[in-house]
């Protein structure tokens, strides 16, 4: 089929701003991070191609190790992100009507109107040892010595599924909101509990919005940072902070280049993975999100 | 035990806010009958349906199936299944789970619930359909499993509300028949809502016709048809003629009402106010070339065709007759001298008193 | 496809544009600082003397160099890495140019601290730094709740467990060699030596962990904490142990018996600095003593301005005194220049302590 070319040519000045948006301040950066991922250090100044910055991630258990707990972590805080959200997100999509729908997306929206880093504070403020909980604790006579929730695995994944919560619940509002109330009510009239309901109607029609709100996530979650740093403890490394370190406390770009470009691949990878596992299709996962 | 009816609804009352959406309706469905409710949209029957189905619990009231009350009885206990009038078949299953889906809910096992749900997918027509999906059925089709859905359980009630309204006319019609012969061969007793009159003839046993929250009439089609107890029910069942006037005088079984015009025609009606109203069907409605064709009749009047609306065998004429504020509708035998009778043209119409129904406005 | 070359070309052009954008009209000094280090009353008065504006940008050792390196040495015309970061990063990357000591005043430094700076930050006979604020790293401790700490390694004392703290970055290794009766220093131009160290080190950091409650990162995080009691020894700067003490006698900077370690941050000027002239009136205006000891004030710290310590309030002298006896001035560790691939080594194990559990 061909096109008049004047007609192609407006088809080009439309596009062309998307294109360049696209090509300068995605594309562009990750052929830079590529190329410069496959550069070795010889000498000052001097840089030769070659693989061993990836193959220092995986010859180097530190590294490798510091991913894999990274991303365990990570699919925890999804799985526990989901279970949370779903009992909200579909509260808020059959039962909520109006204004009081409403308010609840805002009440799930108003955490994201101050920055990541105040959020992180917020919960500093309540977790720490001289904190609103522990004080509160002692007050109602639980403990009789402060108690420290800070530094620990479960206030960063605490303070990472707090991050993560609404952008599950959108994703899955909306999946459950286009379930016909009838299709629901059917369930039950030909005898099935709230839970059968619930595993083979509401789960199976939801499912779209259940794996794009994991993936959004997920994602989200691996590549945090001022969450795992402000909140983990001494013995938690996220990957991102591996990252950070190599870049801007060892100056070594090609090695955090490399991880940055690993961390792309392998948590796409993990995606992948847990798509093929669910039976979904990008493309219809995508339309959910 | 054998219950002597399926289901009986006592001063049954549904109110949201000051508002009842079903007003104290009492009714029993025997054992094996084609029950329908028929009511303008509205009127409280999709309510009604939801309560018997367990969806929304009356204000007061009982309702039994079986003699057995079902206030407290959830609506995955109830031996009630419902065809939706969205059918609300299960996407996100196969024409065979969706059949094994109530099965597998009462704890039959996988392989027998396949099983059942294939014969009763033979039953209905759709044999070795039970590996498509649901949406690459046809409408019918889909009907089908929504009613192959609900008979797999062998429920004492089948509920069906409004499921052929989503359908084109000519599958309407073809359906009718369908659903008829379906309720006849499982013998299992349906209650059909509806606000399309005709469905409710054809299918039903019994009629329950609703208006407002309350039943005005339930009987056969016939009864309805002939002898309808109220204003609204002569008006919303079949086409009829309706005319507003004042009684003018009442002898034994009789009744005469003064139209505006001051035409008086006869009729038959108890009615204590002056205020009434006069029905009569199209078919009732004797037509001849001359007068004298009609002499025997109380009511007779002359009158010019304005409209001649062909429709095979529901062909009807409307004509312009003195005295009446509106054109006189009556059928049009398509044979006989008058089948091709043109608009304009001359005609005498007539009915007996017995044919013309007097209420009170 | 696009080769690195042209691809930073375009980054460059980019940034070019974004700065011309947003340019004044007025002449600026875009400089990057540490916190303190360039009080407001300060610029305010150099603005007036000179009609130069500031643009200030706070920072740290490291991203100092990072930011510098990924402009290659563009975007600021005044730096203040500490002295021992200039030689290694300027091999490396090239991000800073040789300093024209004739333009700056060298009378108004103490020679002696001008000297070691020269020497520190000179390579192939050019100098690329001097000298503006010193001060130490040692131990910040409250001596009613942990009265026994006096060196790094009371910082591993069970009876604190989960009441220390110290930065889990190059400070804290180096420190806990002298500790342990290593010299990190001496070792530094033999990689393999210093590697086999560092691994010694981890090692001690790794068992020290189970007493320290959180790697410190931000100092106001660490002095909550010490306010708070939640910590009651933490290995840090001396100014903010001085900025405690004022608030609680209790709370008091200590130097340890294994020595302070001592720091001074320079002046330098980058690669591609734009108002050369501008960054020397800066310098020099700053070694003036009595701006020198504004800005030593409002930095809690000391300053290489000769003569600027007489004209200093008497409460930091006196909390210096007390850190500081004589012998303790003398035990201080100075960092010599950071080669290169020290870095390399030195991350890898802080890498390892803050993995693993």
């Amino acid at each position: 089929m061909s096109r008049k070319p004047a007609q192609s040519l407006t088809l080009f000045l439309l596009l062309a701003p998307a294109v360049l948006w696209l090509g300068v301040l995605i594309v562009l950066p990750h052929v830079e991070i590529l190329v410069l991922s496959f550069s070795e250090r010889v000498a000052p100044r001097v840089y030769a191609f070659g693989f061993g910055n990836y193959l220092e991630f995986f010859t180097e258990p530190l590294y490798w190790r510091t991913f894999a707990r990274t991303a365990i972590m990570s699919i925890l805080v999804t799985a526990i992100t989901l279970v949370l959200a779903f009992p909200i997100a579909l509260y808020i999509a059959r039962v909520a009507q109006g204004r009081m729908k409403a308010m609840l997306l805002l009440l799930c929206l108003l955490p994201f109107w101050v920055s990541e880093l105040v959020r992180t504070l917020g919960w500093m403020m309540l977790l720490r040892e001289t904190g609103v909980i522990s004080y509160m604790l002692q007050a109602i006579g639980v403990t009789d010595q402060r108690t420290e929730f800070l530094y620990n695995d479960g206030a960063v994944i605490l303070g990472l599924v707090y991050g993560g919560l609404l952008f599950m619940i959108v994703p899955l509002a909306n999946a459950l909101e286009s379930l016909d109330p009838s299709v629901v009510e059917a369930g039950f009239d030909l005898g099935g509990s709230r839970w059968t309901v619930l595993r083979r109607i509401v789960i199976p029609h939801a499912m779209p919005g259940i794996v794009a709100g994991s993936i959004i996530v997920f994602m989200l979650t691996v590549g945090n940072f001022a969450t795992p740093v402000l909140l983990g403890g001494k013995n938690g490394l996220w990957f991102t902070e591996q990252i950070y370190a190599q870049f801007i406390t060892r100056f070594n770009w090609p090695q955090g280049a490399a991880f940055g470009m690993l961390l792309l691949l392998l948590s796409s990878a993990i995606v992948w993975a847990g798509l093929r596992l669910t039976g979904q299709s990008l493309g219809t996962t995508l339309k959910q999100a | 035990m054998a219950h002597s009816s399926d289901l009986d609804l006592v001063n049954v009352v549904k109110r949201f806010g000051t508002h009842a959406a079903v007003n104290d309706v009492n009714f029993s469905v025997a054992p094996g009958e084609f029950f329908s409710i028929l009511g303008p949209s509205g009127c409280g029957k999709t309510t009604l349906m939801r309560m018997i189905a367990g969806f929304e619990h009356p204000t007061s009231g009982d309702i039994r199936i079986r003699g057995q009350s079902m206030i407290g009885v959830p609506a995955n206990k109830r031996p009630v299944n419902m065809v939706f009038q969205s059918l609300a078949l299960f996407p996100m299953m196969s024409v065979g789970e969706n059949v094994a889906y109530g099965l597998t809910c009462r704890g039959v096992s996988r392989a027998e619930a396949e099983e059942r749900a294939s014969r009763m997918l033979e039953r209905v027509g759709l044999k070795g359909f039970g590996e498509r999906r649901v949406t690459a059925l046809s409408g019918g089709q889909r009907q089908r499993v929504a009613i192959a859905r609900c008979l797999v359980l062998e429920p004492t009630l089948v509920l069906l509300d409004e499921p052929l309204g989503a359908l084109d006319l000519k599958l309407r019609e073809h359906m009718k028949i369908e659903l008829k012969q379906l309720q006849a061969t499982f013998n299992t007793t349906f209650a059909y809502i509806t606000h399309d009159q005709s469905e409710a003839l054809v299918m039903s046993d019994r009629i329950a016709v609703m208006n407002q929250g309350r039943f005005e009439q339930v009987g056969s089609p016939r009864e309805l048809y002939h002898n309808p107890a109220t204003p609204f029910v002569a008006s919303f069942v079949g086409e009829t003629n309706k005319w507003q006037g004042e009684a003018a005088s009442a002898s034994a079984g009789g009744i005469a009402v003064r139209l505006p015009s001051g035409t008086v025609i006869q009729g038959q009606g108890k009615v204590a106010e002056k205020a009434s109203l006069a029905f009569v069907r199209p078919e009732a409605v004797a037509l001849a070339q001359d007068s004298s064709a009609l002499s025997s009749l109380p009511n007779k009047f002359e009158g010019r065709v304005s409209a001649v609306l062909f429709d095979g065998a529901n062909s009807s004429l409307l004509i312009d007759t003195a005295g009446f504020e509106t054109p006189v509708r009556a059928v049009l035998p398509q044979a006989g001298p008058l089948a091709g009778i043109q608009v304009g043209a001359p005609i005498h119409v007539g009915w007996t008193a017995d044919a013309m129904k007097v209420f009170a406005a | 496809m696009l080769t690195k070359r042209t691809g930073l070309k375009l980054a460059t052009a980019f940034a070019a544009l974004m700065i011309t954008g947003t340019a004044h009209a007025a002449e600026k000094l875009r400089l990057l600082t540490w916190a303190d280090y360039a009080p407001k009353e300060v610029v305010d008065q150099f603005t007036k003397e000179t009609g130069i504006e500031v643009e200030i940008t706070l920072s740290n050792n490291e991203e100092m160099i990072s930011k510098l390196r990924a402009t290659q040495g563009a975007g600021f015309d005044l730096v203040q890495p500490s002295q021992d970061r200039i030689a290694g990063p300027q091999t490396e990357f090239g991000i800073y140019k040789p300093l024209d000591l004739s333009k700056l005043k060298s009378d108004l430094f103490i020679a002696s601290m001008l000297e070691a700076t020269k020497k520190n930050t000179t390579i192939d006979g050019k100098v690329y730094g001097v000298p503006h604020i010193w001060g130490t790293d040692g131990l910040i401790v409250n001596t009613k709740l942990a009265p026994k700490v006096a060196d790094y390694n009371d910082l591993c004392d069970p009876a604190l467990a989960g009441k220390t703290s110290f930065r889990s970055k190059r400070p804290a290794l180096i420190a806990f060699a002298f500790a342990n009766g290593m010299d990190p220093f001496a070792s530094y131009g033999d990689a393999k030596a210093y590697a086999a160290m560092m691994d010694k080190v981890g090692a001690k950091l790794a068992e020290c962990k189970k007493t320290v409650k959180f790697f410190w990162d931000g100092k106001d995080q660490l002095l909550n904490a010490l306010r708070s009691g939640e910590v009651v020894a933490a290995m840090a700067w001396d100014t903010g142990g001085w900025k405690l003490n004022t608030e609680s006698a209790d709370i008091k900077f200590i130097a340890p018996k294994s020595g302070a370690l001592g720091w001074v941050d320079t002046f330098a000027i980058p690669a591609k600095g734009r108002n050369d002239d501008a960054a020397y009136k800066w310098i020099n205006f700053n070694m003036r003593p009595e701006i020198a000891a504004k800005v030593a004030a409002a930095a809690g710290n000391f300053t290489a301005s000769n003569g600027a310590d007489k004209l200093m309030q008497g409460k930091l002298k006196d909390q210096f005194a007390e850190s500081f006896p004589k012998a303790a001035i003398d035990n201080i560790k100075w960092y010599p220049a950071v080669p290169a691939g020290i870095e390399e080594i030195e991350g890898k194990v802080l890498d390892r302590l803050k993995a693993g559990s």
